[in-house]
């Protein structure tokens, strides 16, 4: 089978029957393993004493967030290019979960920014694009919910992505960018020097794949209820013309 | 069991208990909407089914 025809709606909702489930039961797994162990059985640092352990969600959730939108605008690309319907409502089932893991990564980061430099909020470069970020998941969400006529919507969201693009990699490289604000660099390093001590890595790691899978799950899943909904939608707009 | 938080006890249990709210949150408004969509389209298919006999 060709690699497009997964994409046809009929074989989607088949095989994704077949994997949601595992993919939802790996998810929670790897999760949970990662969090536990990142909560229960890592030390404290020297200098943010306990707060290190919200590294094992923030880290992971901002990691998605700007993910996320990375993948709803390659399948925005992929509806604009090739008409895929399974692509542009791939994009539309992405948003909310990617709209939650910026709202985490923003409240987490507020809640450790608090105590370590003591200051709940500040227009530090990657804050403020992250912010900008979450804006842009919002009138994503808004435009798809505005527009009755789902190919529109699909083309203008589409549009929008491409433009909300410019902040998910604002977002990622903004410390790079500007040598200044309080947000320090990235945690994930491949040079040792920079990147942070085994003991926190590696359950950070395993926590990042497990908001990777639980994401994956959850896009496969309400995929399934978008082509459905679409579904219901063009039989009640044979009903009412009939 | 439960590790000794010291002074952050607050921060970091406010995050952590935000976080899986939020998480699962997302999850079960996807299972309800699921659900609902799932409903409403079998009941179309079958005004459908009978409209066509």
């Amino acid at each position: 089978m060709k690699f497009w025809e997964f994409a046809n709606p009929r074989v989607f909702m088949g095989w994704t029957a077949r994997v949601v489930p595992w993919a939802f039961a790996l998810a929670a797994a790897v999760l949970a393993l990662g969090l536990v162990w990142g909560f229960f059985f890592t030390p404290d640092d020297f200098r943010q004493g306990s707060t290190v352990k919200i590294i094992y969600i923030h880290v992971p959730s901002a990691f998605m967030a700007i993910n996320a939108w990375l993948m709803m605008l390659v399948a925005s690309l992929i509806w604009l290019v090739r008409r895929h319907h399974v692509s542009a409502l791939a994009a539309k089932a992405a948003a909310p979960v990617g709209i939650t893991m910026t709202l985490i990564a923003l409240f987490t980061g507020a809640v450790w920014g608090q105590p370590m430099w003591g200051t709940w909020w500040a227009w530090d470069p990657r804050l403020t694009s992250f912010l900008i970020l979450f804006l842009f998941y919002l009138g994503y969400v808004a435009l798809w919910t505005a527009i009755e006529d789902p190919d529109t919507a699909a083309d203008l969201t589409s549009v929008l992505c491409i433009v909300g693009s410019v902040f998910a990699v604002l977002s990622r490289y903004a410390v790079l960018f500007w040598n200044q604000g309080l947000h320090q660099g990235a945690s994930l390093s491949l040079d040792a020097e920079e990147n942070i001590s085994d003991v926190f890595w590696l359950p950070l790691v395993v926590s990042i794949a497990g908001f990777v899978l639980l994401f994956v799950a959850l896009v496969l899943y309400r995929t399934r209820t978008e082509i459905r909904a679409r579904r219901l939608h063009a039989l009640s707009l044979r009903e009412r013309l009939a | 069991m439960i590790p000794d938080l010291g002074r952050y006890a607050f921060e970091v249990t406010l995050a952590y208990g935000v976080s899986l709210g939020l998480i699962a949150g997302v999850v079960l408004l996807s299972v309800l909407r699921a659900r609902r969509v799932a409903r409403d389209l079998d009941a179309a298919e079958g005004r459908r089914a009978r409209d066509e006999d």
